[in-house]
């Protein structure tokens, strides 16, 4: 996989030099409508200012800012202990230098994404959803997939990505929403000014027009590659889990579900495992995921090896297309799938869903779950003030620990 | 003036030449390192099962009264795995040990009382997932070997690996005829 990792720190550089471009003309333009021609090297000095905070940021923090926006809470082994083992497990077959942070979302929608700028700082965060749904081996399956973007160092490119996109997005809405305004009040940017020349308002139609456009290719440049990097976490998984069913029945169930993330956004929706836009959103992003149904298909066609080279003939044979695997992975030693570990159960039904997932929440806002006698559970929030608590069912008095 | 040009050409290549030894000699070194790593791994989590165990025997003996063949299985698996001398003894009795509790983790489906107690389902959480580690340990340990493996055998770093007597090493393996067949799967 090492060519895979070189292909990504390249990209990752290319991406950052050109987006700073990016940046600067639309600075320059910006710069010119604004204040004339000479103002274009003072937006071109500001643009690369930005751009430079910006890098520094993302290098520093952009993984923080991500967990931010999708309103993801860190959280220790006791809330989910489940989730922590089958990361660990993943980091090991992996040989990550250190297991990633985990991350619960509070989120219905079954979901999952994996940040950080290395394997050493690296976070991985699962929705409430997904931990509601899925077996282990699914679990198991999605958290591998994480893994694997860790590995191939996506998780890099995608922050910065990330981070650049939406301050391209920033610049150019705040600039059409000042445009605006102003054109209603007085049109002073436009006709205003001493020199009217055409040049300022060539450069001003240029800037509109660079404002809509820009925020579109910026996307359309974040997403180039994203698609491919999702088989490949997906051959990663499968080779980490040596079980491609586990993938399979995850992707499966993640994408039945008709829910839309809430916690989502345009910027953040490459991270996740699958598209987290359903319905009418997800047409607008159509282009950040391969089809899903196409990648269960590929897993499930893997029944006799799990190396990268069963993977890619499994690619071909489903999609008529090939060289989705870089050529230095397909040497890899061929391994046989393994047998499930979990036996088969019937799916939960919504109704034990929903409360597992307000169990997970409660846990994760630090709520004491206090089993009584008679059989009922008492769920005390971490604000309770009384030291003792009655129990609603058979009138038992519990003390609560130190409060 | 050709003279000391073609010594400064000479000069170049021989510090090309060094550079290269260094980066070859250098990331020999690491691959050995991270085989040594993945191997460590392995121990410390044949370690965690061992004291594992005797939490999870006491938890389950109760309820599970029919057993008492499967669980002296378990027990002395593990005194012989604790007790080995040899790495072939070790490997011998560590297999034994995942036999035994492969087939206790089979047979706990027959105790839905078992399947209610909260402590065990931990437990059986935990056991789980250490089965799975030390699995997962290995795959990455033969993993790492292949790669140094290969490296050492391929050439230009194959020359480097003999000059500083760097050696093949063996892989990890098992014998589970059971985790060699493809899952059937049925829709």
């Amino acid at each position: 996989m090492w060519e895979q990792i070189q292909i990504n720190k390249r990209n990752s550089i290319l991406l950052l030099t050109g987006m700073a471009l990016f940046l600067m003309a639309l600075g320059y333009v910006l710069g010119s409508a604004i204040g004339g021609p000479k103002a274009g090297w003072l937006g071109i000095i500001i643009a690369t200012a930005v751009w430079f905070i910006l890098t520094i940021i993302s290098f520093t923090s952009g993984d923080q800012i991500l967990l931010a926006s999708s309103r993801a809470v860190p959280v220790d082994a006791n809330v989910h202990p489940q989730l922590f083992n089958v990361v660990e497990e993943m980091s090991i077959a992996a040989g990550l230098p250190k297991i990633p942070k985990i991350y619960i979302i509070n989120d219905q929608a079954p979901n999952a994404f994996a940040t950080g700028r290395s394997p050493q700082t690296a976070s991985v965060a699962a929705t409430a959803g997904l931990l509601a749904r899925l077996n282990r081996d699914e679990l198991q399956g999605v958290m591998a997939h994480e893994i694997s973007h860790i590995v191939h160092r996506d998780i890099l490119y995608v922050t910065l990505a990330g981070v650049m996109l939406g301050s391209i997005v920033l610049l150019s809405q705040t600039f059409l929403r000042g445009a605006y305004y102003s054109s209603l009040s007085n049109r002073r940017y436009s006709s205003g000014g001493r020199q009217s020349s055409g040049g300022q308002a060539l450069f001003f139609v240029l800037a509109v027009v660079l404002s809509i456009l820009a925020p579109l290719f910026a996307q359309l440049f974040y997403f180039a590659l994203s698609r491919r990097r999702e088989y490949l976490a997906d051959a990663g998984a499968v080779r980490l889990t040596r079980y491609p069913e586990g993938l399979a029945s995850a992707l499966e169930k993640i994408s039945s579900t008709g829910i839309s993330m809430e916690s989502a956004n345009a910027v953040t929706a490459p991270m996740y495992i699958v598209n987290p836009f359903r319905g009418k959103n997800a047409a607008r992003l159509l282009s950040t995921h391969p089809p899903v149904e196409e990648r269960i298909r590929i897993l499930r066609r893997m029944s006799q090896g799990i190396s990268y080279r069963d993977y890619e003939e499994s690619y071909r044979q489903v999609t008529n297309r090939s060289g989705i695997i870089p050529p230095s992975a397909l040497k890899d030693e061929p391994a046989a799938p393994r047998t499930p570990s979990v036996p088969p159960a019937p799916p939960p039904n919504p109704f034990q869903v929903n409360r597992q997932i307000g169990d997970l929440m409660r846990k994760v806002n630090g709520f004491t779950f206090l089993p009584c006698s008679c059989g009922i559970t008492m769920k005390i929030p971490p604000n309770f003030p009384a030291p003792k608590a009655q129990c609603p069912r058979c009138g038992q008095i519990h003390t609560l620990r130190s409060q | 003036m050709t003279g000391t040009m073609w010594m400064w050409v000479l000069l170049a290549i021989l510090v090309f030449l060094i550079v290269i030894v260094i980066s070859i000699y250098n990331s020999l070194v690491r691959l050995r390192n991270q085989v040594d790593n993945a191997w460590s791994q392995i121990d410390v989590q044949l370690k965690r099962r061992h004291d594992l165990i005797p939490n999870l025997v006491e938890t389950a003996k109760g309820y599970m009264k029919h057993e008492r063949e499967t669980f002296e299985k378990i027990t002395e698996a593990r005194s012989r795995a604790m007790g080995a001398k040899t790495v072939a003894e070790a490997a011998k009795a560590e297999n034994a040990l995942t036999g035994a509790l492969s087939q206790f983790l089979l047979v706990v489906e027959n105790y839905p009382e078992l399947k209610a107690n909260q402590n065990f389902l931990a437990l059986q959480e935990t056991l789980t997932s250490t089965e799975n580690k030390i699995a997962y340990a290995r795959q990455a340990y033969n993993d790492q070997v292949l790669f140094y493996n290969n490296k050492i055998q391929m050439f230009p770093s194959n020359l480097i690996a003999g000059m500083f007597g760097f050696t093949k090493r063996d892989f990890f393996e098992i014998e589970q005829p059971a985790q060699r067949e493809a899952p059937k799967v049925s829709f």
